[in-house]
């Protein structure tokens, strides 16, 4: 490296004359493919620049001689399947819910759109399979809070859960009951509910709750404990639970009671993609 | 006399600093205020104690203190960003690693990590290697003194600053600029005082032109200055807070944002990383530059071109058509200046291709072209409007960005480490050739594994999201595509493994030069040590 010439060959090309640190540089020329391809893509950008919307002027840019734009390209592609769905997108929004169901062309339509509402507006809370999490209802089941019928779900996605904004909302909300009996009762009420579920419990305790159930939450989940559709109070005889059904997930939601929420989507979806993603629902299994 | 005014300096700095953690409105700045306080503190008794030192006596040659410091955290904030790196891959596949706590939660470790590589990792790989290059072709000892220790030491307290910053949740949320206000600014005066250092060296140059390295190395830190400072426009909410607003809002905020991290691409890990290609390739392989008019040709096209192509990054965005279009042009049109350097540096190697069959430091450095190369052509390819449709937001970008970081930059840099360590230390060969082939395979097929995960997963993801049925229903949910990432998640965190094991075996081999080889022969001619590696 101290004498840089050792490193060339006989027949390498001149080099410029410079040299740093022994480093040498060749007076090659540009490589003609490389050379070329560089004026092409210039060229070809030229070209392009002129047919799209490419130099900013005062009031907007220059449109290009394509007329070409996102905004309305985007609404074209989304118009051929507007136009393509109008006939039974408009049938599904005009005939009566149940009928939905029984009619073969509705059903695919309502079900292939249904599932896409899910997926992109649903999923985030009942999952991409409609299995639920805690706090949020499984929809593959036949247990329902506010009623498994094709109206009963259509009525709840219009209007949500206590959804403030809506006047028609399902609304009812359970008492904090820390707020009203002593933890002692509630720790007996808690028994009776494991009783009521077919749970391990204390026999004497249970006995106590009995009483307590009567006076305090009979009113909204039955005498029998087996809930009422019109309040939204759950099944407490059943294996199923929304926030869980161990003695301290029972506990806690007694004496805080529970607000779970979701939004009303009249207004947000169309009349015909409620129809769609209540009869996906209604189709999952467990509708009634 | 110097010393009593840096007394003066540290005592105030340090006042300031202790008010500010005093006044403090949040957790971060508090500990960023604490952290000052220690390093002013702990500079100040340093200088008190060495007030009435007699002078040392003036250094003349290089001065290569600063470039081993540089070569030291280059290996060490590697390894950390390397690590962090593997570790977010696995939350991504295991999302049990999150942990549950906020330090570690993905959103904090992702800046972390790609801070640390890019900024931390190549910041000083950068830096160091532009102190030596600067110093060899101008055949000048670095300008300005201690300045360039300053420059080492501040940008070491700007990675513990915006590293730490990260983990507490400090972030101006912007891709690349996260830091926030303060810690901009400190990088702002570190990054003067290194463009002060490399021009003064460059004009007491004692050779009559400048070598086409030191171009490309001025304009990656001109440009830099430039788009550091703009893209961080903001005021703060309180002098005493972390917390700032951006001075540009929306669309606007955006296509800075954009302009910025296109060109952090373009000039830090671009023509920075040129810079040392034209140095390292020609060195290594012993042979002149190809073409001084290719080399003239493409750094300027490459200069002019890469500025505009930003836009790119905000297709079918709400940045208005036109600005699309243009960055795409440009983009397009930046891909032969892009291979200019890859030509020039691949066929710098011809007439000396016999060596890569025996030396596996220049193999690393011409597989690093190759992905630079590979990687230029994928970017303007991406930019197209109809790809970037299908690439955007996917995995595909990922896998894009990783061909170019862990291919080029990580390779060529380790190029340049193996090359660098034993000359700075004055070691007559490296410890190990075998280690060094041992570390090129496991780089380069965790690279492979890695960009073959991500094209298959981004493309996958790409397709599931805008598959619709034949009514034009969307088909997948976000969470159905999340799923199906699952096993190229796994391929691409195992990639990370090799690499990581590949780094932390260059450094072993890196520590036992300097401590276990020989040293060079003082008597030898300088070419008969290199002939002997």
């Amino acid at each position: 490296m101290s004498n840089p010439d050792d490193n060339l060959n006989p027949n390498d090309p001149n080099t410029t004359g410079h040299e740093w640190d022994g480093i040498k540089e060749f007076d090659n020329p540009l490589p003609r493919w490389w050379l070329w391809t560089f004026y092409a893509t210039i060229i070809w950008g030229v070209a392009y620049l002129f047919l799209f919307p490419s130099i900013p002027l005062i009031n907007g840019a220059t449109p290009g001689f394509l007329g070409y734009s996102s905004r309305a390209d985007v609404a074209a592609d989304m118009q051929k399947y507007v136009d393509a769905n109008a006939a039974v997108d408009q049938r599904i929004a005009a005939v009566d819910l149940d009928q939905i169901v029984g009619d073969e062309a509705l059903l695919n339509y309502a079900m292939n759109g249904g599932a896409a509402v899910f997926k992109t507006r649903c999923a985030q809370c009942h999952g991409a399979g409609a299995g639920g999490f805690k706090g949020y209802p499984n929809l593959v089941d036949d247990d329902w809070l506010w009623g498994g019928t094709i109206e009963d779900i259509y009525t709840t996605i219009s209007h949500g859960i206590r959804e403030a904004s809506d006047d028609d909302t399902r609304y009812s909300e359970m008492p904090k009951f820390g707020e009203i009996l002593e933890p002692a009762e509630i720790s007996e009420l808690v028994q009776y509910v494991l009783a009521l579920s077919g749970q391990n419990h204390d026999a004497d305790a249970a006995a106590k709750g009995k009483v307590l159930f009567a006076d305090n939450c009979a009113a909204c989940h039955g005498e029998d404990g087996t809930g009422d559709r019109d309040q939204g109070a759950p099944n407490l005889t059943d294996a199923i639970w929304l926030y869980g059904g161990d003695a301290a997930t029972l506990k806690e939601s007694i004496t805080n009671a529970r607000f779970g929420v979701m939004p009303a989507w009249a207004g947000r979806l169309s009349e015909s993609q409620i129809r769609q993603v209540a009869t996906y629902v209604h189709q999952q299994g467990g509708g009634e | 006399m110097l010393d009593y005014f840096k007394l003066i300096v540290l005592a105030i700095v340090t006042l300031l600093a202790a008010m500010a953690a005093n006044f403090a409105h949040d957790t971060a700045y508090q500990i960023h205020a604490i952290i000052v306080v220690l390093v002013s503190l702990g500079l100040f008794i340093y200088t008190l104690r060495h007030t009435n030192d007699p002078p040392k006596p003036a250094n003349t040659g290089y001065n290569d203190g600063v470039i081993r410091a540089g070569v030291i955290a280059t290996c060490f904030w590697g390894l950390a960003g390397f690590l962090v790196g593997t570790y977010a891959a696995f939350e991504l596949a295991y999302p049990l690693l999150n942990l549950d706590l906020p330090w570690t939660t993905f959103g904090r470790v992702r800046p972390l990590h790609t801070s640390a590589v890019i900024f931390a990792f190549g910041g000083n790989a950068l830096i160091a290697t532009s102190f030596y290059v600067v110093q060899r072709t101008c055949a000048a000892r670095l300008w300005g003194g201690n300045l360039a220790w300053f420059v080492f030491w501040g940008y070491q307290l700007f990675i513990v600053l915006a590293a730490t910053g990260y983990l507490l949740g400090v972030t101006q949320s912007k891709e690349y600029a996260e830091p926030e206000w303060y810690v901009d600014i400190w990088l702002t005066v570190v990054w003067v005082a290194y463009l002060v250092v490399f021009m003064g060296t460059l004009i007491k140059r004692k050779e009559p032109h400048i070598y086409v390295a030191n171009w490309f190395y001025l304009s990656f830190i001109l440009t830099i200055a430039m788009l550091h400072i703009v893209n961080n426009l903001s005021m703060p909410v309180s002098i005493f807070g972390s917390k700032s607003v951006q001075l540009f809002s929306g669309v606007q905020d955006a296509l800075t944002q954009w302009w910025y991290g296109h060109n952090a691409v373009g000039f830090f890990l671009t023509a920075g990383f040129l810079g040392m290609m034209y140095y390292f390739v020609p060195k290594q392989a012993e042979r002149p530059v190809y073409s001084y008019k290719l080399s003239i040709i493409h750094f300027w096209a490459l200069i002019f071109l890469y500025i505009w192509a930003g836009p790119h990054h905000l297709h079918y965005t709400a940045l208005p058509d036109w600005a699309q279009f243009l960055g795409m042009t440009f983009s397009i049109i930046l891909w032969m200046p892009s291979w200019g350097g890859m030509i020039n540096g691949l066929m710098t190697v011809s007439g000396a291709w016999d060596k890569l069959r025996t030396d596996p430091v220049l193999r690393m450095m011409v597989v690093s072209i190759g992905f630079y190369g590979m990687s230029t052509f994928e970017g303007p390819m991406m930019s197209i409007r109809a790809v970037n449709s299908l690439s955007h937001y996917t995995d595909w970008t990922i896998g894009h960005v990783h061909s170019g970081a862990l291919g080029w930059n990580g390779m060529v840099t380790f190029g340049a480490l193996y090359f660098l360590t034993p000359r700075l230390w004055g070691r007559a060969r490296l410890y190990s050739l075998s280690m060094v082939s041992w570390h090129f395979w496991l780089a380069t097929i965790g690279i492979v594994l890695y960009a073959s995960s991500m094209w298959v997963s981004g493309i996958m993801e790409g397709l599931m999201w805008r598959e619709v049925d034949a009514q034009g229903f969307l088909v997948n949910s976000f969470a159905d595509t999340v799923a199906a990432k699952y096993p190229y998640y796994v391929v691409r965190a195992l990639g990370g493994v090799f690499y990581l094991t590949g780094a932390i075996i260059m450094c072993v081999n890196l520590w036992k030069t300097v401590t276990s080889t020989p040293e060079k022969s003082r008597t030898a001619a300088p070419a008969a040590a290199v002939a002997a590696e």
